[in-house]
């Protein structure tokens, strides 16, 4: 029998769910709105929520003393590349641990997850040393090894619960067509499993794009994407909030943006495989 | 071309073994039916032939050719599986050319050969749907279509009609044995419905627990059965094996009669009473208790005026009995 939904349940719960999520969303919001505000308006004890003088100060600012573009240039090339590395890589895992599995498959994915539990910050010194000792300090290309090496875990992952949803026989007709292995993953899989490589491939970009451990310990100036960029203006500049927050606004923006209009290719992907 | 030996072939899966030693010739050209009980390892023993496993032991030719450790794709082999198995995100054109794209055929060839084949299968108007907007009926044609094209030494059919409903599986059955008969290439088909069987195979190998029971002609398996397992499992409704003083009487440890081998007469020597009464129209199906016999199924005639409870005497054809001995081997 449904569920009988009162009118009344129902408006509770819409109200506590806007107000979650209010919540989750306020410390965004309030990053935006302060960067509107002149410095002063941002340090008042009494800060005022939308009636205070709007200013597009901070943003010209921040746009003479740094360069927003080569930043934005560098996360783009970091995002990217590292996630269009990382599917090379794990498309070819995940169908190997999806299709052919061994009798070791679930423990090396439990192991790959298991990687993803240790601190970071456990291994700065030794990688640190390994990037100098060749040269990838402060470049995009060291940056998009490391990045690929942290997420691939979870992009196998996701792989891994979409391919298992592809039933086999579609595979073994593909063999019996005649398809080698890699006209078999390039024609047949891979196609079939687009909307799941889609989510992963936007969900990836997301992490890299935000990843800062890496990205500020690992970079000076040439490499330094979006994250370096907001980090610059809060120790050394003093405490400008006002500048901070534009800062931060310009860096979170695109990403926002390309998670708005994604948003139900995301929850669909992360969703996928939980009811047939 | 399309002769394929199996000799001594082996399969354990985990240490279980699945199939246990098959010797089996398949002439080229034949229609051959592989039949048996769920698990008994047909579909098993149709994956060794495709190359889809590995064998455990034992060797697999076909046309002569050690194809034993060959890959799927270079057997020259065809194969239609149950869940039709067509690739969804191309159209019907791109399903069936796709075998001939793989093989790098010039691009024109390949629509002259796929225009031939949709021809054959009444598939043109439908060349240009994805495999999500057919029917049952049309995917399962797509598929023999995808297989035709290849001209391949074999087509290997995976209980292809078990997803359609009863209609349809009859106009398919035709359908699949008049293409053979045009094409006249080596089919194997694997099925657990023994009518399909029956009426399709020019040889029926039935297999059971990994081993073959027996193999003939599906008139052979029905004159003759090697044994009680052939002979409960071909045949419909199933024939009647009696115990005990009856079957002593007529030297044998197991007697079995078909169904349609017992007549209802007014003399009969076995005199019971009708328990079930199914009335077909063409045909009657009796179960009746005979006194001292046990239950037997008799086919009785078109219109039989009996019902559930009646009297009945019974007189079956002693020519036509199948006497088994204490090992169920025919005697």
């Amino acid at each position: 029998m449904a569920r009988e939904a009162t009118k009344g349940r129902k408006a509770v719960t819409t109200l506590v769910a806007w107000g979650i999520g209010l919540v989750i969303f306020f410390p965004i919001l309030w990053t935006v709105l302060t960067s509107f505000k002149t410095e002063v308006e941002a340090v008042n004890p009494h800060p005022s929520f939308l009636f205070f003088d709007w200013t597009f100060e901070n943003y010209r600012t921040v746009n003479e003393r740094s360069d927003y573009f080569v930043h934005f240039a560098n996360s783009s090339a970091i995002a990217l590349g590292s996630t269009l590395l990382g599917l090379i890589i794990a498309i070819p895992a995940a169908w190997s641990m999806a299709f052919v599995p061994g009798k070791r498959t679930k423990d090396l994915l439990m192991w790959m997850l298991s990687t993803k539990m240790m601190p970071a910050v456990g291994v700065l010194v030794p990688i640190y040393m390994l990037a100098r000792d060749s040269g990838l300090l402060d470049t995009r290309t060291g940056l998009i090894i490391v990045l690929t090496l942290v997420n691939l875990p979870i992009i196998v992952w996701m792989l891994y619960t979409y391919f298992k949803e592809i039933p086999g026989e579609i595979l073994e007709a593909a063999r019996m067509d005649g398809a080698t292995l890699s006209s078999e993953i390039l024609y047949v899989l891979t196609p079939m499993a687009v909307p799941g490589i889609a989510s992963t491939l936007l969900l990836n970009i997301i992490l890299a794009w935000n990843e800062s451990f890496w990205t500020l310990n690992l970079t000076a100036a040439n490499a330094a994407p979006l994250t370096a960029f907001i980090a610059s203006y809060s120790s050394p500049e003093g405490l400008f909030y006002a500048k901070l927050s534009a800062a931060s606004t310009m860096a979170i923006a695109p990403i926002l943006i390309l998670g708005w209009f994604s948003q139900k290719q995301l929850v669909r992907g992360l969703t996928f495989g939980a009811v047939k | 071309m399309g002769e394929i030996v199996l000799s001594k072939v082996m399969k354990s899966f985990g240490g279980v073994e699945i199939i246990k030693g098959i010797d089996l010739t398949i002439a080229d050209g034949e229609f051959v039916v592989f039949v048996g009980p769920s698990g008994c390892g047909k579909s098993t023993l149709l994956r060794l032939i495709a190359g889809l496993e590995d064998v455990t032991s034992g060797t697999i030719a076909i046309d002569g050719r050690d194809a034993t450790d060959l890959p799927p794709a270079k057997r020259g082999l065809a194969m239609v599986f149950q869940s039709y198995a067509l690739y969804p995100h191309m159209s019907v054109r791109k399903n069936i050319a796709f075998p001939l794209r793989m093989a790098g055929l010039p691009a024109a060839e390949q629509q002259r050969k796929v225009e031939a084949a949709a021809k054959i299968l009444n598939l043109t108007p439908y060349l240009e749907r994805r495999p999500g907007q057919l029917s049952g009926g049309q995917r399962q044609r797509v598929a023999i279509g995808r297989a035709i094209v290849r001209e391949p030494a074999a087509f290997l059919f995976d209980e292809p009609l078990s997803n359609l409903d009863a209609a349809l599986r009859v106009s398919m059955r035709q359908e699949i044995s008049e293409l053979h008969q045009s094409l006249k290439t080596t089919m194997i088909y694997v099925t657990h419905d023994q009518v399909e069987a029956m009426t399709m195979a020019d040889k029926i190998v039935v297999l059971n627990a990994g081993r073959i029971e027996q193999v003939g002609s599906p008139l052979d398996l029905y004159r003759s059965p090697a044994n009680l397992f052939v002979a409960g499992f071909i045949g419909s409704p199933k024939m009647n094996f009696v115990e005990g003083a009856e079957a002593a009487k007529n030297g044998a440890h197991t007697l079995g009669i078909r169904p349609e081998h017992i007549d209802v007469t007014a003399d009969g020597p076995w005199s019971g009473t009708v328990g079930i009464c199914e009335h077909l129209g063409s045909d009657t199906f009796l179960k009746v208790e005979v006194a001292g016999v046990g239950t037997i199924n008799v086919r009785a005639g078109g219109e039989v005026p009996l019902h559930h409870g009646d009297p009945i005497r019974l007189t079956p054809q002693p020519d036509k009995f199948h006497r088994f001995d204490s090992a169920g081997q025919a005697a």
